[in-house]
């Protein structure tokens, strides 16, 4: 088997709050293989983007990254100096960010900054970085490559800056590439597009995605194996197929019948009662207890441990390990 | 961009009309030429003589007329005489333009300068106990008056150090630097502190936007980011604030020169306040406003040429 | 004397407007938890402006009788004393120059009248300088007060008419606006005293108009995306009357730059005025007029400090406090910075 892209275990993520630290991404751990696509899943303010940007180390100050292991094509990340660091970001793993208008540098021209991105890493001319500047816009789909690399980003439309975001990440085939939340600041026709583009090069350069989302048609797009997080634990793991079709947590059964085209016309709208708690007011056990139809005693009283539904299938629940008992 | 260009000109111009208009109306519809020429010649001069010299200054002629002759000459840079000693206004202006200049481009360039790398250098710094004593500092060095600075400096150094000479001044390029060096480096020190402490809140602003988590995640050092994103971007407000300091420059030269005995406008603007020379007075306002008119559309555009949202059609 | 009992009524009037607006704020929580969250940050930078403030107020409240305040000829002499000159005894005047807590004068050794009972010493007059430098406290107080008394009411009401009504009123109050700004407010500052005159109120009155365009440059900006909030529309649906509209919903949204800016402004204020004072037009009794006094003092042998000391301890510690205030106040009340703290 060849070596995981991606191998988190037990990260915790810690932010300041009103007493004390509050521990926004709470011992998580997932896989991703090589060229496989993860998609990480849950509400927002579940801690799914303080774990993207704790894998690059990127949590902005006060957070900080507590305890856990973070392997990135077998190197532990957490122990690196800053200038591996930053060797590694780009590199060996990049990121495309929610937001495409915000986080391209309004002053410079999109083509310089997918520029710099390849110079920082590789001795090449800036005639070089050029051209393959304009051959990866090329690839991703922007129509006219020469005048979008001479445009600011404001003269683009938003599915072209997401565009640009994609290849300055895959301008140096990274292993990894995160990707928070990539369609959800664009219009639904060019979601699809974009989705269908990261497929494409995921399947051309063999990169492997963690992909975050909080939208399940994406995850059914995309992604080979899905983890559902919630208020900072992960509450179920497993394919694809496996999750989508037998969902064992009582909050990915939620999720998933709380989806418009899969009630009948007339019905109401399935919804999981109560609302996902701030970080400082997360219950203690398992955290989803108070809106959980299968709550017993011990919910509250103690957090549940993993257990195996089938190979590679896994789910954090007490009532899911009392029915297989 | 030339039809902005020209728009801000004429707008511009319109300002320094009503300038003028407001000139107008304070010194001659307010102030009593009675008043003004016994100040002049004396509290027993004669009514004839005083009948005179307010005819001579122009002070006598009916308000309208007074007025198109007030505009005629104030644009036309024709200044006339001081009321306090008759000498001609506008050649003691060009005389003291020079030694203004000496004290006042250094003490701009320098402070912005100083400014800048104080902010940049605690701004990299940001959140750790560099940056909160260098915030702590600038505070510190705002609270304090000018003044201060000024009798500070030249008791410190002048006095105790004895490093360059308390005041005076002499053009000739040798010995020139020994007298602006104490007035400058007062003047940079007046005006650092709370220069720097702006520029360090635009830095750090700049520094938590999304473009800048983009860049190192890309794999862009700390440094590299600040000098070649943040630093970029912060142009626009950096900009604004050194035009805004321009006014400053004013309060700062007219007490450096002053105090430090350097022959410029300041100083005439000095001697004009304890000799109620209000004509001199007008001239140095006239042309202390046209500057900060100039200042500010050169501002606007160079906006356009930093800022690319910002290309108007 | 007249105006010395109308100034002194104008700072006690303002103090008490200001304690009546604080009262009535407590029922408020957003005012009741700024005040804590202020109390709690800035504990000293409060009880130094308060000290000011209560030396203000007793210098404030005068009546005639029990000895005479020491003045430099008859009319003087019976100038009402306050209750800070009464803290002081009567006749505490030597004839020069003292040392801090000395017993003698400081050029020729003669006996004072009051050796070791100077603090901070004499000046050129025999005055007591911690007299004094109390006294510029009140001094102090009717700047900033006064001053903003007349600047914040002229800001807000040319600054949000020309935000709200908008069209011909704003161009107006605009290009007004771009007048006064082009005059370096120094030079601006200068020529309104010389032409105005050099009493307290008229300097206060030049302070005032140099600095109320900047804050109602802030307002009008402020009005402008105030009017198009959802509320407002659905109000004028409501059939509310456009003053009505801006009485009960602009201005209660707008006391927040009120009040940050006051603070600010304060000390700019009496920063200015020490500058006027140096220059001749400031107003008597202020610190930046003992500090223009002193100035000449540093050359002499011996050096005579404990003038400019005081004078300059004082202002310092006031702009000091009023810009930790400031700053404090305006990181509470920011909505901004308000909502990542919560």
């Amino acid at each position: 088997m060849s070596e995981a892209a991606l191998e988190v275990s037990d990260l915790v993520t810690s932010f300041p709050g009103n007493a004390g630290r509050v521990r926004v991404v709470d011992g998580i751990g997932f896989r991703v293989g090589a060229g496989e696509v993860l998609a990480l899943v849950g509400e927002s303010g579940c801690g799914k983007t303080v774990t993207a940007l704790s894998i690059l180390r990127l949590v902005p100050r006060p957070g900080r990254v507590e305890g856990g292991r973070i392997r990135l094509g077998g190197r532990d990340v957490l122990s690196l100096g800053v200038a591996e660091m930053r060797r590694l970001r780009g590199r060996e793993a990049a990121m495309i960010f929610q937001e495409p208008t915000t986080s391209l540098n309004p002053v410079q021209t999109a083509g310089s900054q997918v520029v710099e991105a390849i110079r920082l890493h590789e001795r090449t001319s800036r005639a070089d970085a050029r051209r393959r500047t304009l051959s990866l816009f090329e690839r991703v789909g922007i129509a006219d490559p020469a005048e979008c690399f001479a445009s600011h980003p404001h003269e683009l439309s938003g599915g072209q800056k997401q565009r640009v975001m994609i290849a300055m990440a895959v301008a140096l085939r990274p292993r990894l590439l995160i990707a928070d939340e990539p369609t959800t600041a664009l219009d639904v026709t060019i979601q699809a597009q974009i989705l269908e583009l990261l497929r494409e090069l995921q399947r051309e350069l063999g990169t492997a995605i963690l992909l975050i989302t909080h939208d399940l048609g994406v995850v059914n797009e995309l992604a080979d194996r899905i983890a559902v997080m919630y208020a900072g634990r992960i509450a179920e793991q497993g394919g694809r197929r496996e999750v989508l079709g037998d969902p064992r947590h009582p909050y990915t059964e939620g999720l998933l019948r709380a989806v418009p085209s899969r009630g009948r016309p007339g019905e109401p709208l399935a919804e999981i009662p109560g609302a996902l708690p701030a970080p400082d007011a997360w219950p203690p056990g398992c955290r989803f207890w108070p809106r959980c139809p299968r709550v017993r005693e011990r919910c509250a009283a103690e957090a549940p441990g993993p257990t195996d539904v089938s190979p590679g299938h896994r789910v954090w629940c007490h009532a899911v390990q009392e029915d297989l008992a | 961009m030339l039809s902005y260009l020209l728009r801000r000109l004429v707008y511009g111009f319109a300002t320094v009309l009503g300038v003028l208009l407001l000139l107008y109306v304070l010194f001659f519809l307010y102030a009593e030429p009675g008043d003004i020429a016994r100040r002049a010649l004396g509290e027993k001069a004669a009514p004839e003589a005083i009948a005179q010299w307010i005819r001579n200054h122009g002070y006598d002629r009916p308000a309208p007329r007074l007025l198109l002759d007030h505009y005629r000459r104030m644009l036309t840079f024709d200044f006339g005489r001081s009321d306090a000693d008759d000498s001609p206004i506008a050649l003691r202006l060009r005389r003291g333009l020079g030694p203004t200049l000496a004290l006042t481009l250094p003490v701009f360039a320098l402070g912005l300068l100083a400014a800048t790398t104080l902010a940049l250098f605690v701004a990299y710094f940001r959140d750790t106990y560099i940056d909160r004593a260098g915030v702590a500092l600038c505070v510190l060095g705002m609270s304090v008056s000018i003044l201060l600075y000024i009798i500070g400096g030249q008791f410190l150094i002048g006095k105790v150090l004895r490093w360059f000479p308390i005041s005076g001044f002499d053009p000739s390029p040798a010995v020139v630097l020994r007298f602006l060096a104490l007035p400058v480096l007062v003047g940079v020190a007046a005006g650092v502190g709370s220069d720097a402490r702006f520029y360090r809140t635009v830095f750090v602003e700049e520094s938590n936007r999304d473009y800048v988590r983009t860049a190192r995640a890309k794999g862009c050092g700390d440094a590299r980011i600040m000098v070649r994103h943040v630093l970029r971007n912060a142009l626009i407000p950096l900009l604004t604030r050194a035009v805004m300091a321009i006014p400053l420059l004013f309060t700062g030269f007219i007490l450096l020169e002053s105090f430090f005995g350097i022959p410029g406008i300041g100083s005439l603007t000095v001697d004009a306040i304890q000799g109620n020379d209000f004509a001199t007075l007008r001239a140095v306002v006239f042309l202390g406003s046209l500057l900060f008119v100039l200042a500010q559309i050169l501002t606007d555009v160079a906006y356009t040429l930093v800022d690319p949202r910002v290309r108007l059609s | 004397m007249e105006a010395q009992v109308w100034v002194n009524g104008i700072v006690a009037g303002l103090l008490l407007g200001l304690a009546l607006a604080a009262f009535r704020l407590r029922s408020n929580r957003l005012w009741r938890d700024a005040g804590r969250e202020l109390w709690r940050r800035r504990r000293l930078a409060l009880l130094v402006v308060t000290a000011f403030v209560a030396v203000a107020l007793c210098d404030s409240i005068a009546w005639v009788g029990g000895g005479d305040s020491g003045g430099d000829d008859t009319l003087a002499r019976h100038r009402p004393r306050s209750l800070l000159d009464r803290v002081f005894p009567a006749e505490f005047r030597e004839r020069s120059y003292s040392a801090p807590l000395a017993g003698v004068e400081f050029y020729g050794g003669a006996p004072l009248d009051h050796p070791g009972m100077h603090l901070l010493g004499t000046d050129i007059l025999g005055r007591d300088v911690l007299h004094l430098t109390l006294r510029g406290a009140r001094v102090a107080l009717l700047i900033g007060g006064l001053t903003s008394l007349i600047a914040i009411p002229l800001a807000l009401l040319v600054g949000v008419s020309a935000g709200y009504f908008g069209g011909r009123l704003d161009d107006a109050v605009f290009f007004l606006m771009s007048v006064l700004a082009s005059i370096p407010s120094l030079l601006l500052l200068i020529t309104l005293v010389m032409v105005l005159g050099r009493g307290p109120v008229q300097v206060c009155i030049a302070l005032g108009v140099t600095s109320w365009v900047a804050f109602a440059r802030v307002l009008r900006g402020e009005t402008l995306k105030l009017r198009e909030q959802d509320y407002v529309q659905a109000a004028r649906t409501l059939g509310v009357s456009e003053l009505g509209i801006v009485w009960r919903h602009i201005l209660p949204n707008l006391t927040h730059l009120v009040v940050i800016h006051f603070v600010l402004l304060f000390s700019g204020l009496v920063l200015a005025e020490a500058v006027l004072a140096w220059l001749g037009l400031g107003i008597d009794g202020s610190w930046g007029q003992m500090i223009d006094q002193a100035r000449d003092e540093l050359a002499r042998e011996p050096v005579v400090w404990w003038n400019l000391a005081a004078a300059s301890a004082a202002l310092f510690s006031l702009i000091l406090a009023f810009n930790l205030v400031g700053d404090a106040v305006r990181d509470i009340l920011d909505p901004r910075t308000a909502a990542e703290r919560s």
